[in-house]
């Protein structure tokens, strides 16, 4: 394992360091794993809260800011927060209309927010949750956990966040999100595994003709292996997915081309470009696309992409202004 | 059975899964994301630590609800919320007695087996924990109803819960990020069945006949 880290027991607490140190418009806390904006808690206006393993950067941290998230909470690396670090940074964002926790639909996250929210409830914060679960890779049956949150989390927080930073009321934004979530498929293909510091050790193993189809975002396996394909095959591989779910024909589409943190930007658009020819061909219009590393598996290899069925007042809020490390625009 | 008794558990639990943490983390990575023993040698050392900074008065059941709350604080992921539910439900359960008999630990762990299934909502052959809970609660309860002892009790309990997860091997997961797997879970241990019958054998350790 040849990583750029001084130790594998600090790698999250060093990076939050770093982003204290890069990003004055963040107040972090490396002790407690939390991170908010530095003029929160803003009074009447709903704190958007969310969190969840690290080594996913720029998620959540890096989306923290204006037109986003209030905080977010850093767990260690592929592990949910726990309980205490969610309510401290629920408190710390508090304004008094409510904190939405943002959750990614995975057993130990959503059992962590689960603890977290009802120790708010005890504190006379009113909280909601919205769970993302946009995976197409897992079946959604009573025979599994239920779809895993990936990229379109960055949807639901840029359009949350927007519709709280505007004034809108718990329920609004809370149900906004949602609607974002219905809206949205992801499927995601590794080329490589990845590495957690802490074991050492590649989280699986693929042969150099190998990859892996329908994977999370934690290193774990996919939902098949397969000889290796082209950008214009693996594309093709997660579209015809994706549409399969929720067609996309005569949809107008935000697109997101997510690296999964080992692939170059290069590859990235060659993958969006192949994304861009398969949408039109299918009939959807991509009105707002997004390419770049946003939601990673660490060092993992290979592409995501997520697809969001658009209404006007969405496509709105995307625009809205926005100013977090990793995403801004229009301010 | 005493507090310090308790604490001892709680002690070489944290020993025990310290010691067997690669093992674990190898069970992890075959169907989950490789981080089991890891998260599990953080929240018991943590939990460790809680219990030995306790007053000598401190109750039993003080000592196992305290090590479930720095389990819930420090661990993170599943194992976090369901091993610090179930320490903190056996607690509950030993109330304020200074002595722990049989039964009273018998109701304890029937406690935690009920606090995990209620907040993980697996159950039995789903291929989690609860498939190494389920036979540990029976197993004592049936040496508890033939009128042996609480060392037997235990050992019961840990033989029953090493079974249950020795039997986890074939199953398809069910729950938690195995799930995403389908077949391919199969042919492999459950991580969260193999620690809970780490912990319950720790317990059977520490328990002295008669």
């Amino acid at each position: 394992m040849r990583k750029l880290i001084n130790a594998p027991a600090d790698v999250v607490s060093d990076a939050l360091r770093g982003l204290a140190a890069a990003h004055p418009s963040l107040r972090v806390d490396a002790a407690s794993g939390t991170v908010r904006r530095a003029d929160a808690p803003r009074p009447g206006k709903v704190g958007l809260v969310s969190g969840g393993g690290s080594g996913h950067e720029p998620l959540h941290a890096g989306f923290v800011g204006h037109g986003m998230l209030d905080a977010a909470c850093a767990g260690e690396v592929f592990t949910s927060p726990v309980p205490d670090q969610i309510i401290a940074a629920t408190m710390a964002v508090h304004g008094g209309a409510g904190v939405l926790l943002v959750v990614k639909n995975y057993t130990g996250d959503i059992l962590n927010f689960r603890m977290a929210a009802e120790l708010a409830e005890d504190e006379d914060i009113e909280v909601a949750t919205v769970v993302v679960d946009d995976d197409v890779a897992v079946e959604d049956s009573t025979f599994t956990a239920g779809r895993r949150g990936t990229g379109a989390t960055l949807f639901v927080e840029k359009i949350a966040g927007a519709l709280a930073e505007e004034g809108a009321d718990l329920g609004a934004v809370a149900a906004a999100a949602r609607e974002v979530n219905e809206r949205s498929r992801s499927f995601g293909v590794a080329l490589s595994p990845c590495t957690v510091p802490a074991s050492g050790e590649p989280t699986f193993e693929l042969g150099p003709d190998e990859m892996e189809l329908g994977i999370g975002i934690h290193g774990e396996p996919g939902r098949e292996r397969v000889k290796a394909g082209t950008a214009a095959e693996i594309v093709d591989a997660s579209l015809s997915a994706i549409d399969a779910d929720m067609p996309v024909a005569g949809a107008e589409l935000l697109v997101l081309v997510n690296g999964m943190g080992g692939t170059p930007l290069i590859e990235q658009y060659v993958a969006y470009a192949e994304a861009a020819r398969w949408l039109e061909g299918h009939g959807a219009s991509v009105v707002r696309p997004l390419v770049g590393p946003f939601v990673t598996s660490l060092e993992m290899a290979g592409c995501m992409v997520s697809v969001c069925r658009l209404t006007p007042e969405l496509t709105r809020l995307w625009d809205a202004p926005v100013q977090t490390p990793a995403l801004r625009w229009g301010r | 059975m005493n507090a310090a008794g308790l604490a001892a558990w709680i002690r070489h639990a944290a020993h025990l899964v310290s010691a067997d943490a690669e093992h674990l983390t190898r069970l992890d990575a075959a169907v989950g994301d490789g981080d089991h023993g890891l998260n599990l040698d953080r929240g018991f050392g943590a939990a460790a630590e809680a219990v030995g900074a306790l007053s000598d008065d401190a109750t039993p059941g003080k000592v196992v609800l305290t090590a479930g709350r720095a389990i819930v604080s420090k661990t993170g992921g599943a194992s976090g919320p369901l091993y610090g539910t179930a320490l903190r439900r056996a607690g509950k359960a030993l109330g304020d007695r200074t002595e722990v008999d049989a039964a009273a630990l018998g109701a304890a762990l029937a406690a935690a087996l009920e606090g995990v299934q209620e907040l993980g909502k697996a159950a039995e052959g789903d291929k989690t924990m609860v498939d190494a809970l389920i036979p540990a609660v029976s197993a004592y309860e049936g040496a508890l109803a033939g009128g042996a002892d609480l060392a037997s009790c235990v050992r019961a309990a840990a033989d029953g819960a090493a079974k249950g997860a020795e039997a986890t091997v074939p199953l398809r997961a069910r729950k938690g990020r195995a799930s995403y797997l389908g077949e391919r879970s199969e042919g492999h241990m459950d991580p969260g069945a193999a620690s809970t019958a780490l912990i319950l054998r720790a317990l059977a350790d520490v328990t002295v006949e008669g």
